[in-house]
């Protein structure tokens, strides 16, 4: 699914965030990446997705065998990669119904499919809704605009699982949550694995992999991944911090 | 040209018009220059009475004494007026036959419009008789109308057929000498629109969705007329999202609406002129007056208005608000893209007691467009506890654009309330990179943020307007982000 080698990244025009990160994830798989402030976590997440201000200076990403670095941002979307955004962006007057609908057929499009018809998106917005315990409002509601951070988050799980992504990167999702959110987002992300989908989490706290059990952990550090386990590593870590793994901040 | 020449052009188009006589008419039209005699040459081409040839040449004699105005925040090219032409007929000459001959680009721009196919030769130019049977159409529309005692026909119709109302209201908004422009129009209009709705009468239709293809045509100085009896109710529609065939480089339009007591007109404009090349070339100069005034108790003026095209727009859709309890509503959409500028606004002048206003204005500024944003909010002093809300946003794309915002406002009425907000955001990355890594293309991104932030104004317009009105500003913007 992804298959990420000697990957080097660096700030447009600033300094070198990525020293050589190889990572290899299979479909249906769950990673956990861990890694202290600094370490670069946020930086793979987004040159992983195509945001602007990242320069790839060496190595390569093949999503699904293709040249991921290769395609724009709005492509690799409509191609099955997945952001969860750490800070939701506002679009304000955007409905975010209207929003999610026209990403929906956006993406649906790309897979051949037809658009939906209003009845049909709203059926299947109930649904997720509904295991996301999210109010309808929220739908009402400009993108992002005047949400809780918890409703932020929120209102991205729901995103991804009607986009129903082949990758999906988790961006410190469990950040800012309590642990009723967290609860219910932990959920929404579980009823989205699959034997087809793959999903990175990016995360500083092991808290959210009591819910979503990785199949593997790494420790993302200096720019590298330092060490790869299983879930027991997230557990270690919580003992022993970061501190072992070098240039901790 | 002389009197006797004007008198002697007079006489076979009298009889032209009485033969039905219309091939010989298209050639026709006034030599360049400004003088009483094109004035009299075109009154006279238009069989107007004695009373608007003298109210057309108080209005030129008054423009003779007045200089161009130069406050506004726009560099424009210095215009002369004496190598102009002021009546043309239309020429058919040129115009293609089919869709056929049609540039492929402004096809192109039709489709993503979403403008219905039978309406795109019309626009496009092509002999409108060839292509479109709107004549039935509008005939169904007139007599319903008809019907409910609404006279709603062109100017020139008006004057011959409704000639009392027409002198009773001309001018009494926007005066002869208002300003340069409007002194201009009121000496040489070619011709415009009328409408009355009797009192009581609420208009069940749009006026002018019906026949926007025909009223393409009604040249560049173009006056329309408005009034609402009292308790009457219009919502009238002007103009067209589809760019349209033009060659006058000059536009100067006078529009006047008359609300009497318990009266509303609700005005809705989509200006799509050409706004003139990526490098600043060429594009239309639209200087428009527009005013309205609340006559009576409780009437009511709302102005919405979407400015797209142009290479300058200098307009300020203005109410006057007398009657008591009278309303005035400003919302706007303008764009400015590549070399446009638009210095545009409102004037809200309030008079009577309780009179309420609101203003929301919403400016978009790319390439190395100007936008400004100019409004007037006079309270006076007899107009006791008058509100006013004014909210002027403005949203930048890109570093080579400018936004201003230069409101003005006079209170002589220490009960007034009068509150103003204004903010200036640009695009950000976040947001743009937000929509594409949902999978929207960078176009789509692009529209989706600027529709939002134009959402509180495109809500009011009427619904089908507003469809084709979010996809010009889509339309507008191509191009903008990298």
């Amino acid at each position: 699914m992804l298959e990420i080698k000697n990957l080097h990244a660096r700030i447009s025009e600033g300094r070198e965030i990525l020293k050589g990160v190889d990572l290899t994830v299979k479909p249906g798989e769950v990673h956990a990446i861990m890694g202290p402030n600094g370490s670069g976590k946020s930086t793979l997440a987004g040159v992983l997705s195509g945001k602007p201000g990242y320069e790839v200076t060496e190595g390569q990403v093949l999503f699904q065998g293709r040249d991921l670095l290769a395609m724009a941002a709005d492509e690799r979307a409509r191609d099955g990669v997945f952001l969860a955004f750490q800070y939701p962006v506002e679009i304000p007057g955007v409905n975010n119904m209207y929003f999610l609908r026209a990403a929906l057929n956006a993406v649906r499009k790309q897979r051949g499919e037809s658009d939906m018809d209003a009845g049909q998106f709203l059926k299947a917005v109930r649904a997720k809704l509904k295991l996301l315990e999210i109010g309808e409002d929220l739908l009402q509601r400009g993108v992002n605009v005047g949400f809780s951070g918890g409703e932020k988050k929120r209102n991205e799980i729901f995103q991804m699982a009607m986009l129903e992504p082949k990758l999906a990167i988790l961006d410190e999702t469990d950040s800012g949550l309590d642990i009723d959110a967290l609860q219910m987002v932990s959920r929404g992300i579980n009823a989205l694995r699959g034997p087809k989908r793959a999903i990175v989490m990016i995360t500083h706290y092991q808290r959210l992999l009591n819910y979503v059990v990785p199949d593997r952990v790494h420790v993302l550090s200096g720019g590298r991944i330092a060490k790869s386990g299983g879930k027991e590593l997230a557990l270690e870590l919580e003992q022993t911090g970061y501190g072992a793994y070098g240039d901790a901040a | 040209m002389t009197d006797t020449a004007a008198a002697h052009n007079l006489a076979p188009l009298r009889e032209g018009y009485k033969y039905g006589f219309v091939s010989d008419i298209e050639s026709e039209s006034a030599p360049p220059g400004l003088n009483d005699d094109t004035i009299r040459f075109i009154s006279a081409k238009k069989q107007e009475p004695q009373w608007l040839l003298d109210w057309r040449l108080q209005a030129f004699h008054q423009w003779q004494k007045m200089d161009s105005p130069h406050w506004a925040k726009l560099r424009i090219a210095p215009i002369d007026y004496q190598a102009a032409t002021y009546y043309s007929a239309p020429k058919r000459q040129n115009t293609p036959k089919s869709l056929d001959e049609v540039d492929p680009e402004l096809l192109k721009t039709y489709e993503k419009l979403g403008i219905p196919l039978n309406e795109r030769a019309a626009l496009a130019g092509v002999a409108v008789d060839a292509v479109f049977d709107s004549v039935s159409v509008a005939t169904t529309f007139k007599k319903t109308l008809g019907e409910l005692g609404i006279i709603f026909c062109s100017f020139g119709e008006a004057v011959r057929e409704h000639p009392d109302l027409v002198r009773k209201y001309l001018g009494s908004v926007v005066p002869q000498g208002d300003n340069f422009f409007a002194a201009l129009n009121s000496a040489v209009f070619s011709d415009g629109s009328f409408a009355y709705i009797p009192a009581g009468v609420r208009c069940p239709m749009e006026l002018s969705t019906y026949f926007r293809i025909n009223a393409a045509k009604s040249g560049q100085f173009e006056r329309t007329l408005l009034v609402a009896d009292k308790g009457a109710y219009v919502s009238y529609l002007e103009g067209c999202t589809a760019p349209q065939r033009d060659e006058n480089q000059l536009h100067a339009a006078v529009v006047e609406l008359v609300a009497l007591e318990g009266a509303e007109i609700k005005y809705s404009t989509v200006q799509n002129w050409y706004p003139g090349d990526a490098e600043g070339k060429g594009g239309i100069y639209n200087f428009v007056t527009k005013r309205g005034a609340c006559r009576g108790a409780r009437a009511k003026i709302s102005w919405t208005q979407v400015e797209t095209g142009s290479a300058i727009t200098w307009k300020y859709p203005s109410c006057i608000l007398e009657g008591d309890d009278s309303v005035g509503e400003f919302y706007s959409v303008a764009i400015t893209n590549n070399f446009q500028q638009a210095d545009t606004g409102t004037k809200m002048i309030h008079l009577g007691r309780n009179t309420r206003s609101t203003i929301i204005s919403k400016g978009i500024s790319a390439g190395k467009g100007q936008n400004t944003y100019r409004g007037l909010v006079r309270i006076q002093p007899k107009a006791a506890n008058a509100r006013n809300y004014t909210q002027c946003d403005s949203l930048l794309i890109g570093d080579k654009c400018g936004a201003h915002t230069v409101p003005y406002i006079a209170a002589r009425n220490p009960t007034a309330r009068v509150e103003h907000e204004a903010t200036t955001s640009k695009i950000s990355d976040e947001q743009m990179f937000y929509c594409q890594q949902r999978g929207l293309s960078k176009e789509d991104a692009l529209s989706l943020i600027v529709n939002g932030f134009c959402k509180e104004v495109l809500k009011e317009l009427p619904m089908e307007f507003a469809v084709e009105a979010q996809k010009l500003l889509a339309v507008s913007l191509e191009g903008s982000v990298g």
